[in-house]
């Protein structure tokens, strides 16, 4: 079976994988470099459990073919922590309560901080918007809605 | 969080150290910074794929099964089929003593709902598995189907499944769990008025973010380490041991995190056929269900209809409740005769009534088998009971909530199956809500006690 | 059999390359890759094509063109297309709205294509490079189509005349009950001179409401004067039944839905 060779930065790391024709960015990460912080809910792009960020924007990883993803720039929570410290949107998360089974936990996080890289003080509408294709089962939302309008009150007190 | 501390302040100690004070959870650091494992996140090499070729009728006999041209497919590793499993007729409860056992692991010569599992296809790819599964002949003679829970109790219905030999679950007690309690009829006979209503509901799906599944390692010491998200480790680790014929001492079930279940993780559904799959080719085994799996094949929680007879006096005393409640089960028992039987015990409500007759069946039908999820056998019964309650104050011209204070059940009340009643804090919690609401009730309500009897 | 993945520099070379059987286009991914994790083995090859005249949208002379690989997020923050912005902002989540193309939506089948019921109801032309196709003749005949769409052209409507509606049981969003794309021209005394209306999920792939826009020439956009357009809202339709909403349920909200988006 003909393998196809990609490089891509995972979390500010150099990756070079070979992967199989037609394997999504969503098994690479996973199986091939190890990081299982996105998760595969649906494969179908109804649930976001497997968001990453790509060159900034936030993106699918179990619709998007590895292949395609060459020479992009990929983040994915597992890289959020920088030195063991959390970042404000996990801690934020820690504290209001915002997991329970955790699943979806991951792909909140990636779709919260593309928020709040473009939108620093989001409304909570625009919070609702952010967050409209992750789906979780446990919380009901509001302690997610609330712990990212929490991060965002924190960065932008780190900013003052 | 705010806690009430002026109901039950003559109950209780006050020296809670932990009630009360928010407490940081043990998974939640995992969960923020992706750390946290699930089984799926387990990946071995030479890991193998399971995908499993599925019923399209809802009732079908099987005249052979041809998995020939599937062996041959690029990928393909082994192929199972009922003669492969060692016990391939169980049920769930038998652990408890509730059988027969009447599902099969994979289907032996007959099908009865859509979507059940006929052949495990392993290979070294997902693609390889789908492509082989779609190889595999199974030639079928299609049978009549019965969808509805009163059309499968007419007589000269198609019989679901031959191994109950009648289209309900024979408890102990007959046709149906049964609750006797006073003289209903009697009761009929006195109450001002009598309100029958049927409430009925279609089955739900827990639809958990993470589909069920799990990863099965073959270990060098003969044993076999399944990491899965089963919400009922011992019970499939012990019913794996049945169907597998194999001591449970060779099982090394890992779990613990589970990305939601609700209830729909309970079953013994994928890890038997994953171990066997391991066993039988030596090699790591990943069977996870899809999306559509997910959706259509995991069991939802049953369809129930619940049929309400009340006679209630003008005063608001509820007299007499008959009820009769059905249970789907869908093709199989899974946990649904617990379900209808938790029903029994439930219908009365927190009320306390004198004159109690319960009926509940547990219904097989051709559709996809049901099981437990969050409250089964009491929370479709509690939507019919307390529309019921709001109906009957409405015929009788009084407050709901003040209707209910009245019949509200309280410490020392005898419950219709000879529970007496311990605990209860209906009354506290409506006095509460009528505070929360703004919907204020008669002040001698707001004075009664759920265990000072003369409030 | 792994999928091979074929990139190619023109849509003519891509052109060529799709004739092997078993082979589809790959644009955003959300329709062919959802395909095949789902277990449709009958996707054994992709094509993809990094035209750059499939990434650009040019507006000029209130012509509008976008090429076929633009998203639905390039859309609907581009400043010159925000008439048409809140269309393109109904379709999925932000992961979704990155990925899926203005070519892909021509072809999501119903419950999905919201942003092509608004196409339609700008009377849009769909191009390849045979030419350019009424976007009418384009979803006719779109099963079989074997060319790659490269762009989609319309009249930029004014802000106002471009009313769109999508229902659906999530808040705030989830996939359609139904989508409705309205433009109703009006004339000097408020009368309706012209109105093309399209209806999603109203059958297999986006449809026109023809006997609606008809009823509603030279009746002013209030309750009476749209009264028979609602009563004919469903004519011709065959709504989709899915596990969002029934055929049956469909088709009684529809006028209810098109009377609140008319009288916006």
């Amino acid at each position: 079976m003909a393998k196809v060779p990609i490089q891509f930065t995972l979390n500010g790391s150099e990756k070079a994988e070979f992967v199989e024709g037609g394997t999504t960015l969503l098994h690479a990460l996973r199986d091939k470099t190890g990081d299982t912080s996105p998760k595969g809910g649906c494969h179908q792009g109804t649930c976001g459990a497997c968001s990453v960020i790509i060159d900034g924007e936030l993106r699918l990883s179990c619709l998007t073919l590895a292949e395609t993803c060459s020479g992009t720039d990929i983040q994915t929570t597992s890289g959020l922590a920088e030195a063991g410290v959390l970042h404000p949107l996990q801690r934020a998360f820690l504290d209001a309560f915002a997991t329970q089974c955790g699943f979806c936990t991951p792909g909140m996080i990636m779709a919260a901080k593309v928020l709040l890289d473009h939108t620093p003080n989001p409304s909570r509408e625009d919070v609702v918007e952010a967050l409209s294709g992750n789906i979780c089962r446990c919380t009901g939302y509001e302690p997610i809605i609330q712990a990212v309008l929490t991060a965002a009150r924190a960065n932008s007190q780190n900013a003052a | 969080m705010e806690l009430r501390k002026n109901y039950f302040a003559d109950q209780r100690k006050d020296g809670l150290h932990e009630i009360g004070q928010p407490r940081p959870r043990l998974d939640s650091p995992g969960h923020v910074t992706g750390k946290t494992a699930y089984f799926a996140d387990r990946n071995f090499p030479g890991m193998l794929h399971l995908k499993m070729v599925r019923s399209p009728h809802h009732h079908a006999r099987i005249r052979s099964i041809d998995t020939s041209e599937a062996e041959k497919h690029p990928g393909v590793v082994k192929i199972l089929t009922a003669k492969d499993v060692p016990h391939n007729v169980y049920t769930i409860l038998i652990l408890i003593q509730i059988g027969p056992e009447d599902e099969t692991v994979l289907a032996d010569g007959k099908v009865r709902w859509k979507g059940e599992a006929v052949v495990a296809v392993l290979a070294e790819t997902e693609r390889a598995a789908q492509e082989a599964a779609a190889k595999v002949k199974v030639d079928y003679e299609v049978l009549p189907a019965v969808f509805d829970m009163e059309e499968a109790l007419k007589p000269g219905a198609p019989l679901v499944n031959e191994y109950h030999g009648q289209n309900y679950y024979l408890y102990d007690s007959g046709e149906c769990r049964k609750v006797r309690f006073g003289d209903v009829e009697a009761g009929f006979a006195e109450a001002d008025h009598i309100l029958e209503q049927s409430y009925q509901s279609s089955p739900i799906e827990h639809a958990p973010t993470e589909t069920t599944g799990c990863v099965v390692m073959p270990e060098g010491n003969d044993r076999f380490t399944c990491y899965t998200n089963t919400q009922a480790m011992f019970f499939t680790l012990d019913n794996a041991s049945i169907i597998l014929q194999m001591p449970g001492s060779k099982l090394h079930f890992v779990g613990g995190t589970v990305g939601g279940g609700f209830g729909g993780k309970v079953d013994v559904i994928v890890e038997p056929i994953a171990i066997l799959g391991a066993k039988l080719t030596g090699r790591p085994v990943s069977f996870i269900y899809s999306r559509e799996e997910e959706m259509q094949i995991s069991s939802p929680r049953a369809a129930e209809k619940v049929v309400i007879k009340d006679g209630v006096m003008k005063d608001g005393r509820i007299v007499a409740r008959k009820v009769t409640g059905y249970t789907d089960a869908g093709a199989y028992s899974r946990h649904s005769p617990y379900g209808a039987q938790k029903g029994a015990a439930h219908y009365p409500g927190p009320y306390t009534i004198p004159n109690v007759w319960i009926d509940t069946y547990c219904v097989y039908t051709n559709r996809t088998p049901s099981s437990a999820m969050r409250g089964f056998g009491v929370t479709i019964g509690d939507f019919a009971l307390e529309v019921q309650m709001d109906k009957l104050a409405r015929l009788i011209g009084m407050d709901p909530l003040e209707f209910r204070f009245i019949n509200a059940y309280r410490d020392g009340d005898m419950k219709a199956h000879r529970q007496p009643t311990e605990g209860a804090a209906l009354i506290e919690c409506m006095q509460e809500a009528s505070r929360a609401a703004n919907w204020p009730v008669a002040e001698k309500y707001m004075a009664m006690s759920s265990y000072k009897k003369g409030a | 059999m792994a999928l091979a993945l074929q990139t190619f520099a023109t849509v003519s070379d891509a052109n060529a390359a799709l004739k092997a059987a078993g082979t589809r286009y790959l644009g955003g991914g959300t329709l062919v890759v959802r395909a095949a994790n789902e277990g449709d083995i009958s996707v054994t090859g992709l094509v993809r094509s990094t035209d750059p005249t499939l990434s650009g949208i040019t507006v000029s002379g209130g012509k509008v063109r976008i090429g076929a690989s633009v998203t639905m997020a390039a859309i609907a923050r581009h400043p010159e297309l925000g008439a048409i912005a809140k269309a393109a902002r109904a379709v999925g989540g932000p992961a979704i709205r990155n990925m899926a193309t203005v070519g892909g939506n021509l072809f999501a089948p119903a419950p999905y294509g919201d942003f092509a019921v608004a196409l339609l109801a700008l009377d849009a032309s769909v191009g390849t490079n045979d030419g350019e196709m009424p976007i009418e003749t384009f979803l006719a005949g779109r099963d079989g189509n074997p060319a790659i769409v490269t762009s989609v052209s319309f009249t930029l409507p004014k802000a106002d005349s471009f009313r769109f509606l999508k229902v659906s049981r999530v808040k705030p969003k989830g996939v359609s009950v139904l989508s409705i794309a309205a433009v109703p021209e009006q004339a000097g005394d408020g009368t309706v001179s012209s109105a093309r209306i399209a209806l999603g999920c109203m059958a297999d792939r986006p449809m026109r409401a023809c006997a609606a826009e008809k009823a509603l020439i030279g009746q002013k956009l209030d309750p009476d004067g749209i009264a028979a357009a609602l009563a004919t809202a469903g004519e011709g339709t065959s709504p989709i039944t899915d596990p969002i909403a029934s055929a049956w349920y469909r088709t009684e909200v529809l006028p209810v839905h098109l009377g609140r988006l008319l009288l916006t």
